[in-house]
């Protein structure tokens, strides 16, 4: 159906998903508190989440199918692109909990509410994916943030998730702020907060040089790269990744990393297009800037976590790419991509959850050494998801049809990036080095003598294994399906620039 | 008016950023972001007089959002002294690499 937003009921008919989420979530919190803490209760009331999320997707799936649409006008969007980026961002969370319930069991937390406290998280990044206007952005990203800044700390016992959770609250807060300032200066250039309204001011009023409007895309943009960890503002992800529990540093990683991205496609594209060539310079150089730092500093890691902290920055450079792309392409190649890297990050840090001994200790890679010998399927699987990470073809599945797409969308882009796409298959070169090198310590090097036995996996966290591997595999072998459902559900940027040149050479075919 | 309060909460915005920059107790540096976001607010009014009531909802979201935050991050602040009996970033360094 066709919503007219500016009715309330049928603004909160085009909402339904978020509020079904939000209202189970708030339902299972009065659940969650009802008993003493206890193992049990904490695993029923993780149970009873992975249903809800479940049911939200099944909301979601059902409208998208539907064919939902919405009148122009609008502070949310009724659109493809929202409902794959929920769903992806569902599936995350799904992980998550999945993830945790056992991981809380053996680190001793008893909380219930740590689930509920994910599903909040979720349903503010479900805002964030729907939101069309300043106004909603903000509340989405806080929602989702403050969320996320308890749930590092989730550990009470341990003092390195405490001093995680506080330098992931003092960065995010000082983010906010300026993404905040830069709404204030957007909104001041523009006097309106809609993004399709700010995209047609800007024509109109052909703002394109406004000294105001162009600091406040400045400082907007500041406020981004933090919250999706883009170098030169990376320096929490690491500490912040390192001290969260693992299921936790899973969800910031993949979940809400696609989040923030999602919002900032929808922003960039829709409120910022007119002045592309005002922007694209500077998203440029932080795509690239990020996928190099990411990728030397990572080759030096020997802690396992810490690698993937800077690997999933590599990957903020990747996917910085289809924001300077611009396209309908990019935004599918978007979504193509965050769905693989949400399944090879949740399969990494499964194994990574299921090799850490009870209590805090630091995830060595040297702990890996030998792995093969002790436990074959779990090394087999965690070789499929770092080659997913690295974009192998065939064992790496979806992951190279997603590195493919991104190439694919910034060579075809409006401005031309093949510089930017060199620049990305160069630094993938690099990113083999460590990936690799993992791989190589489980399967060619001997169990070490004093290596501790690792403790046995879970059922949960086995399935979340299983799942992402057929998945990886099978969407590798059959990419076409995905594909078609993707490029069905792009979304174009708003507003026409007559002119994306950003004075770079172009690859005539 | 408009051009003095802008510069004013530019400013105060600027007062914020530096202070988060160079103060290393966690409460003081708490203190300068919502100095930043209130320098924030107070442009979003100022801007208002000039665009409509859509600045002054937005104040509001930002006030009621920062009290939210305020909460969190306070517990956060208390857990830690608990682990450290300090509040002070230098003596909060376990994490590096």
């Amino acid at each position: 159906m066709t919503y007219d937003l500016l009715s309330p009921t049928q603004l909160s008919a085009a909402l339904l998903p978020d509020l079904l989420l939000m209202g189970g979530a708030i339902v299972l919190m009065l659940v969650a508190a009802w008993r003493p803490e206890s193992d049990a209760h904490q695993r029923t009331v993780g149970l009873a989440a992975i249903g809800l999320l479940i049911a939200t997707m099944a909301t979601v799936v059902w409208m998208s199918v539907r064919g939902d649409s919405a009148l122009e006008t609008g502070v949310i969007a009724v659109d493809g692109f929202r409902w794959m980026v929920d769903l992806i961002l569902l599936l995350g969370a799904i992980g998550t909990i999945a993830l945790a319930i056992e991981h809380n069991e053996r680190d001793g937390i008893t909380q219930a509410e740590s689930h509920v406290l994910v599903l909040f998280a979720v349903a503010g990044m479900m805002i964030l994916a729907a939101a069309r206007d300043l106004m909603v952005v903000f509340l989405g990203i806080e929602i989702m943030s403050v969320a996320v800044y308890v749930l590092t700390g989730l550990n009470r016992r341990s003092a390195r998730s405490a001093e995680a959770s506080l330098k992931y609250f003092l960065l995010g807060a000082f983010a906010t702020a300026f993404l905040l300032y830069g709404m204030a200066l957007v909104y001041g250039a523009t006097g309106q907060t809609q993004f399709a309204e700010i995209g047609l001011v800007i024509r109109r009023l052909n703002l394109i040089d406004n000294p105001m409007l162009l600091v406040g895309i400045g400082l907007m943009l500041v406020g981004m790269a933090f919250k999706v960890a883009a170098a030169p503002f990376h320096m929490w992800a690491p500490d912040v990744y390192d001290g969260a529990p693992t299921p936790i540093t899973a969800f910031m990683a993949a979940t809400v990393k696609t989040a923030a991205f999602a919002s900032f496609l929808r922003i960039w594209y829709e409120a910022f297009y007119s002045v592309f060539n005002g922007w694209a310079h500077a998203v440029w150089w932080l795509a690239v800037l990020t996928m190099v730092v990411g990728n030397v500093v990572a080759l030096s890691q020997k802690n396992i976590k810490r690698m993937l902290a800077y690997s999933s920055i590599v990957h903020t450079g990747y996917l910085l790419v289809t924001v300077t792309a611009a396209s309908v392409l990019a935004s599918t190649a978007f979504t193509f991509y965050a769905l693989a890297y949400t399944l090879a990050t949740f399969g990494a840090f499964a194994v990574v959850a299921s090799m850490q001994p009870a209590g805090e200790t630091d995830a060595r890679i040297s702990d890996y050494q030998g792995l093969w010998h002790v436990r074959p399927w779990m090394a087999t699987a965690m070789a499929v998801f770092l080659l997913a990470l690295l974009g192998f073809p065939v064992f790496g599945g979806v992951g190279f049809f997603a590195k493919w797409y991104l190439i694919q969308a910034a060579i075809a882009a409006p401005a031309g990036l093949t510089i930017l796409a060199v620049i990305l298959v160069l630094t993938s070169v690099i990113s083999a080095g460590y990936y690799l090198q993992v791989v190589r310590v489980m399967f060619m090097m001997p169990r070490a003598d004093e290596a501790v036995e690792p403790l046995p996996v879970g059922a949960l966290t086995r399935a979340v294994l299983a799942v992402t591997v057929v998945l990886i595999l099978g969407l590798g072998l059959f990419p076409s399906r995905l594909v078609e459902i993707t490029q069905s559900n792009g979304f174009r940027p708003y507003a026409y620039s007559p002119a994306l040149d950003m004075g770079l050479p172009r690859f005539e075919p | 008016m408009l051009a003095e309060s802008l510069a004013l909460s530019a400013l105060l915005f600027t007062i914020g950023v530096i202070g988060v920059l160079t103060r290393r107790n966690a409460i003081i540096l708490f203190m300068c972001v919502e100095l930043m976001l209130n320098a924030v607010n107070l442009s979003f009014v100022a801007l208002s007089k000039l665009h409509g009531v859509g600045g002054q909802v937005f104040v509001i979201f930002v006030m009621s959002v920062a009290a939210a935050e305020a909460a969190v991050g306070l517990a956060i602040i208390i857990a830690i002294f608990r682990h450290r009996q300090s509040v002070n970033l230098e003596d909060i360094n376990l994490l590096k690499g």
